[in-house]
Formats: C-alpha cells, structure tokens, sequence
C-alpha cells in the first residue's frame, strides 16, 4: 500500500516511476489488513499528525471520480468504547490529549451508545466517538492507487524479486537488479513493509523491521448493525505496546461488503504463518463481549498478517543519509494503510526536493544505533520466507 | 494389571468412509481405543451411501457394487462399537483439529511419535454447540470433492454435480430428473449414466471431454488391472443397452433455459481442446450431470501444518504425514476410489496401533495391501493423465458467467483483476473480485478462478474446515476423553 501511495504521488509530481514487487499488487501485508484509516489509537505526536495528514489526503483520493467506491472507501467513524469508570477515565484523558492535537473527539455518555450502535452491549461505561477515523478494503485500495499511478505514466513490474541494490563507486544508489533484469535509477525507496529489513540490508545499511503478527476473524455477509470501527479501549495500550507476548483486544467493524471484521491480536513469533485457535477463541470471546449477537454469527474464516514493527513504533520515512539516493517508506506496524497516503505524498515531496509538510526527523532511518540489541538480533535471523516486497524505484 | 479401556492410547479417525473405516477396524483389533467421528448420520461415506432408514429400501445393494466389502465393514464396526472399544460418533461436523503442547504428560503410548489432539466438532443439524475429542494420534480421511468447472448456464436449476446425482442416487432413491445428460470428464460419469438410466432416467448423452483411446498407451498398467477393464466394459455394455450414445472429445459448451434447464449446446473437441467450429448441436434436456474430476479434502490436514503432494497430503510409506502424530489415508492424500482407500486406512490403522504402542510396524504385516496400494496408485495416476477438461476451457466462459456462485462473482471481474489491477496469483483475485470469499470459501470456485486467471491453483488456507458460530468458537469446548 505504502509503495503504491509513494509511486502516484511521485509520478504525480513530475518524476518517473517503477514500481516493482517481487509478488502480485497487495500480495504481502496489505492483503492481510482491515484497511484501517484511525486517527483514534494515536497519541499527540509525530504519528498523529501523520494520521491527521493521511486522512485529509484519503479524503482527497476518495473524492476523484469513482475511487471511493472502487476501493469501498467509508468515512464511518471510530467509537471507542469503556467498560468500566476507570478506563472511561483513562479514555477520557487520552482523547483530551488528541483534541489539543486537532483530533475531533465526541464523548459519548452510556445512555448515547446505543444511538450509535444499537447492537452494543449493555452496562458499558461510556465512549469517545471519533468521525475522521475511517476504512477502506485494502487490497482494492492499493490496486487502484497503482491503476491511478499507471494512468498518470508509472510502469509495474510484478513478480520481479529485487536481488541488489546498485550502487555507483562513490557508493550512491543508482538502481537495482531484480530476479528478471535491472532497473535503473537515481533514487530507490524502500516500501518493502514488513520485509524493508532485507531491502535495507541489500543496500548495506540496517533497519529494524520486524514482524508482528495479528489474526482476524472474518463473519458471514451480515445487514449492516456495526455501523463503525468499534473497539475497547485497551486496544491503545496494546499498540503501544513493546511486549512480544500475544495481546488481544477487541476491535470489530462492518464492511461494506456485508462480513464483520474482528481483530485484533499482536504477537512477536516470527513469520509463523501457522494457525492459532486460542488467538481466535480469545478474538472471539472480546468481539462477543462488545456485541453479543455476535454469538450466533459465523466465523467463515481468518486470515493472518505480519506488521511490520519498529522498536519505537514510528515508521521509517525519507532519505537515508547513510547511502545517497536511498529512501524509506516501511515499517508503519498496524498502520500502513492508514498512513499511506501521507507517507506517499512526503516522499514525493524530498524526492522533488522541495520542504516536506512534516518534520520529517522523527522518522529518520538512521535513528536506531547501528547494532541492534541482541534480542532484535535473535529475531532478525528468523526472516525467512520473505514475502512480497513493494520497492518503487524513482527516475527523476 | 487390568486393561481398562480408558488406558489404552486414543486414536480419533476423521470420517467414517473406507478408509476411515478399514483404519478404525485395523487399529480396534490392535488394543487402540477409537473415536470414529463423522458428518453423517451413519457410517460408509460417499461411496458407501447409505438410504436413511426411513426409507425402507428393499435392495439398497442394487446401486452398490463391493457390497459384501460393505457388509464386512459394518458388520465389524458393529462388534467393535459393542465391545466398547470404538466410539462411533455420528453427526459430528470437525471443523478444526488443534494440536496442543503435551504438559500434563498424560498421554499413553510413546510421546515420540504422538501429540496431544484436540479434535473440534459441530453437533448436529444445529450446529450451535462443539465439543472437543481428545486423542493421541489423528487420523485423516476425509475424502474427496467433486470439481465443477463453469460454462454459460451452469448455475440454472436443473444443472447438478455428477456425483450429486449420484448421491441423490443412492441416499434418497429419488430420480433427479426425466430427460439428462452427463457431462464433464472422468470415471464418475459412466456409473452415473447408469444409475440414472437404471433408474429410469431417459439419458439423452454422455458428453466426455477426454478420449479414452488414450488409455493404449498405457497398456502395461491396464494389463495389470483386468478387473478396472472388466468393470469399464460392464459400464459401456449397460449404456448401450440403455441406448445411451457416448460422445468423446465432446464437451458442453453452454446450458439453456428461462427459469429452469431445457437444453444443453454440446460440441466436438479438436486437438487443442478448443471447440471445432460448427459442430455445436442442441440436445433437449431438464437435467445435466456435470462433473470434472475430484479433488482431496486438506483443509483439517493444511490447517495442522502437514506438506502437500500435489493437491494431496503427503504421506510416507505407512500413510503418516509429516506431522507427527498424524496420519492420512484415501482420497484426502489423492483421488484413487475405495479400493485404494481401504488399502490405505488398513496400512495407517496398523501404523498406528504399533507406533501408539512404542513399535515399529513390520512391513510384511501390510505387505499385500502395500502391493494393492502400489498398483491401484499407478492406475489412477493414469487415469488421471486420461481423464482432463478441455485445455481451453476458459475461452467458452463468457464475461457475464457467474463463476463464484456465493458471491456472484462474473468471469469479467476475475479477467479485470487480472489485465488492469495487477492480481497475479489466487489469493489477489480473491480480495480485488471476493470470488472465493463466500459460503464454501472457494472449495467449488478456486480451480476455475485459477484457470480464468491462469495462474497456479495454489490450496488456500481455510483455519476453519467449516464455518463455527462465534459463540462457539469463544467457549472453552466440552471435552471427550
């Protein structure tokens, strides 16, 4: 999705782009997502205002002819739901934090969470209404953003695994050799997600991606009775998190095409791509608890995704002082999609080299000391089987 | 020290068709305590269907051959359910089997070898409520499924599986239609045509796609199973006595009707497998058997984490796959027909009962069903090179054919995911088009979305063998020792 965004924002603004992927469009982290768009989770700072950025520019997408429903783009809101008066409490101070931030947050008083989801369980505590919080399906999202990027000139190359970063003798980037020929450039970016460790790697530097797992439960076609993205509030402290023990939190949304998504469920085990019940059996207990209807619904599948995680949580994002004419766009965790758009538009920005909206040093690749800790080390070695990295390549 | 029933090591074999039942009567008779768990409500499977009861159906053989096999079988699962060491739970729908770590060091037999299983299944018709088997070793036998590929018209009623009009058949005696025509490919059809003429179907064709011709080149093998030539020449004998006419190279290329079948187009194949221009024909019908072959059941065994050979499970020279503790026997490790089945569930069922046991199983114990198993292998892979759709089949899907029928997903969406969004593979096309994505999660799409697609039909992971109430899935399960 972050490759996609950051190849039509650069051939959007002038440049010509490659956009190359070792899989099929969407075939690694993004086809394993829910499409979240949040500004909800997010605490005042850096990835906040991020949030805030990507949402007015998904907005702006979404408003040209026919993508919004092309990628089911739904500015339906998130509700964030207490259980009891302390986490309300907890809740509650959180989103006075965000409002300073410019995040729109309705407190919703227990007698009103019914009006906004007439399915909710009783005896909660009460609320925090979020409308810029918003989804779109993500793998239709990434393609149309490619399909945009190509109409405006981008070219794709699917199945072409990169193999090497190209490098002049000064040590300056200037293309990359692929499993079906090389591409040659001035400028290369790293949109290789989950898999931007590797990608990195190649071009001789280190970037500390690494994955963590999430499951999510998918029902029957259902009429619409989740109106939104509706979550528990410790959903926040789950994705702040640094633990690599599996946490799981109730989130559960409609989708316009009829299934209620459930998530959602972090765990730092590698890429293990085997099947966890107890994961789905405490997905199921938390999305039952929230709305007992649920009870009696299907679960007709569950799907898996690695996010791509990085030790402080913030994604790496622009050039990489440490080799010429490198760029990152990787390791958003759980909010690739979310993120997409401002990523994309930012590296089109110090592509172009003009100012970037956002202070772009809170992002820098090179902010992590150069030998990771041994326990990152440990977990590192267990790449294996990497999956679809998205890298689009630049020739301005 | 008294052998109490409780303390014997616990197999539990999933599905109760020839193989599942040929390993259950093998591992029984060796001490192994079994929980045979299976979706119908009596034991036989597909090939053994039996008539529901009610139905008091006189002569329920007339439409089974092996019929004394069948006897042998249920005669003895019979002695072994009264003698209390097998379990026979039926209307029981698995739809996961978890392997859990061994802490409570409980288990009998060697650790070695064996897991600690926890077999999920649904009751009932219900299905609201699930309960837990837990056993040392698992045995999968799932079976198989008919492969249907899409052509204009297949969704009009009237149009059904070959072996759904087989099952029909056999399970409620009820005649499917007046006028059919069987359609498709592969060795299913002949003994539909005449099922469904014996009992009193007028069948108007029999449109095979493959020419069995090709079976010359494979002298050797056919040669070595003169009773397979025997039972096909039996077959060709009752059609031509039925009048039924047999048209090779032959496919359907589109199923006519307003509101219900009335006719079928069918044409002649050329070299290719392309339709030969100008030979289409109409034939008058209100049904159509159609069918394309089998594929395995892997759901349970992909879900566990066993490796696959071909669309099959793998499995090694005593039926064991490379999950330990787990085993698979007869159509779910590849399509071969009862016979193989029951070699194989006999192979696994005495696997198990050494190796539960802490031994090595000798091979001359199972050498003549190793032997059966051998030959049977060879002659179904060339029945399998025989029998095959037209290579182009795709070109007669027109872009308005519904091909996933749960998510009325049309063949111009898969060829848009394909030419304009970049989709290269299965899983793509799936989320851009949710063909795939509905009630039977592409088990009845996934190889037509692969062909129109034309990529690999790549298994998808489906976590669940069948969809679970949340409400289930949230509980901690009732358990059964």
């Amino acid at each position: 999705m972050v490759g996609a965004a950051s190849a039509l924002y650069a051939v959007r603004a002038g440049l010509s782009v490659v956009l190359v992927d070792r899989g099929p469009v969407a075939g690694g982290t993004t086809g394993a997502g829910e499409g979240n768009l949040l500004v909800s989770d997010k605490e005042p700072g850096p990835e906040l205002e991020l949030a805030l950025l990507s949402g007015r520019l998904w907005a702006d997408i979404a408003a040209e002819p026919g993508v919004a429903e092309a990628v089911e783009y739904e500015a339906k809101g998130g509700l964030v739901v207490a259980s009891g008066v302390e986490g309300l409490a907890a809740l509650e101070g959180f989103a006075d934090g965000q409002r300073s931030a410019g995040v729109e947050a309705v407190s919703v008083a227990p007698g009103q969470l019914h009006d906004l989801e007439p399915y909710l369980a009783d005896g909660l505590a009460g609320g925090v209404l979020y409308p810029q919080d918003a989804q779109v399906m993500p793998t239709l999202a990434a393609a149309h953003l490619v399909r945009l990027a190509r109409a405006a000139g981008a070219s794709l190359r699917t199945g072409w695994t990169v193999t090497e970063v190209l490098r002049t003798a000064a040590g300056a980037v200037r293309g990359v050799r692929t499993s079906r020929g090389d591409v040659h450039a001035p400028a290369v970016v790293n949109a290789a997600g989950t898999w931007g460790g590797e990608l990195a790697a190649l071009a001789g530097v280190s970037l500390p991606v690494l994955p963590r797992r999430g499951f999510v439960l998918v029902t029957e076609p259902l009429p619409r009775r989740v109106r939104r993205k509706v979550y528990a509030a410790d959903y926040v402290a789950d994705v702040a998190s640094d633990s690599a023990a599996l946490q799981t939190s109730p989130v559960v949304e409609g989708t316009a095409a009829g299934p209620v998504l459930i998530g959602a469920s972090r765990e730092r085990v590698g890429f293990d791509r085997s099947f966890s019940l107890p994961v789905a059996r405490a997905l199921a207990a938390g999305a039952t608890r929230l709305f007992p209807f649920l009870e009696g619904v299907q679960a007709m599948r569950a799907y898996l995704g690695f996010r791509p995680y990085m030790p402080d949580h913030l994604p790496a994002i622009g050039p990489d002082p440490r080799v010429p004419g490198l760029f990152h766009a990787c390791g958003h965790e759980g909010a690739g999609i979310g993120l997409a758009t401002g990523t994309g538009h930012l590296i089109a920005q110090v592509l172009a080299e003009k100012a970037p909206d956002l202070d772009l040093a809170p992002f820098r690749p090179d902010r992590f000391p150069a030998d990771p800790a041994p326990e990152e080390l440990e977990e590192l070695e267990e790449l294996e089987e990497p999956e679809e990295p998205e890298e689009p390549e630049e020739v301005s | 020290m008294t052998d109490r029933m409780a303390d014997r090591p616990h197999l539990a074999v999933i599905g109760a068709g020839p193989a599942g039942l040929a390993a259950t009567l093998a591992a029984a008779g060796r001490g192994v305590r079994v929980t045979l768990v299976d979706s119908a409500a009596e034991a036989g499977g597909q090939f053994y269907r039996q008539p529901a009861t009610g139905l008091g159906a006189r002569r329920p053989q007339a439409l089974h051959h092996q019929w004394r096999t069948w006897e042998r079988l249920r005669d003895g699962l019979a002695a072994h359910i009264a003698a209390g060491r097998v379990t026979h739970l039926t209307d029981h729908h698995v739809w996961s089997v978890e392997r859990q770590s061994d802490t409570s060091g409980t288990t009998s037999g060697a650790s070695d070898t064996t897991g600690v299983f926890a077999v999920h299944a649904l009751l009932g018709p219900e299905q609201e409520e699930s309960v837990a088997v837990r056993a040392d070793a698992v045995l999968l036998a799932t079976g198989g499924y008919e492969k249907v590929l899409p052509f204009p018209g297949w969704t009009l009623p009237g149009v059904l599986t070959a072996g759904g009009a087989q099952a029909m058949l056999k399970g409620g005696l009820v005649l499917p239609g007046r006028t059919a025509v069987v359609a498709g490919t592969g060795p299913l059809l002949m003994p539909v045509a005449v099922g469904l003429a014996s009992a009193g179907a007028k069948v108007a064709a029999l449109v095979e796609s493959a020419d069995p011709k090709a079976f010359a080149r494979h002298a050797r093998v056919l040669a070595a199973h003169p009773g397979k030539l025997a039972e096909g020449a039996r077959y060709a004998a009752e059609l031509a006595r039925h009048w039924v006419r047999a048209h090779v190279r032959h496919t359907v290329v589109a199923a006519h009707g307003t509101g219900r079948l009335e006719a079928v187009t069918v044409a002649a194949l050329d070299g290719a497998g392309r339709v030969r221009a100008g030979t289409e024909r109409r034939i008058p019908c209100d049904t159509l058997a159609v069918g394309h072959g089998m594929l395995p059941h892997i759901d349970l065994a992909e879900a566990l984490g066993c490796g696959l050979d071909g669309a099959g499970v793998a499995v090694d020279d005593e039926q064991r796959t490379d999950v330990p503790g787990v085993w698979a026997a007869g159509e779910t490790t590849g399509i071969g027909g009862a016979v193989l089945s029951l070699a194989e569930g006999n192979i696994a069922g005495l696997s198990i009962a050494a190796r539960l046991n802490s031994r090595t199983p000798d091979r001359s114990w199972y050498a003549s069903a190793a032997k059966a198993r051998a030959g049977l292998r060879e002659f179904f892979a060339v029945v399998d090179s025989v029998y095959a759709p037209p290579a182009q089949w795709a070109e007669q899907v027109t872009d308005d054919t519904v091909v996933c029928r749960c998510e009325e997903v049309p063949a111009a969406a898969i060829r848009e995911a394909v030419d304009e969004l970049g989709a290269g593979d299965v899983r793509t096309v799936k989320l851009l088009t949710r063909a795939g994505m509905g009630w039977c999660q592409g088990r009845m799409c996934g190889p037509a979305v692969a062909g129109l697609a034309g990529c690999a039909a790549t298994p998808s992971r489906r976590p669940f063998a069948r969809p679970v109430p949340l409400g289930v899935l949230a509980r901690e399960p009732g358990q059964i020792q």
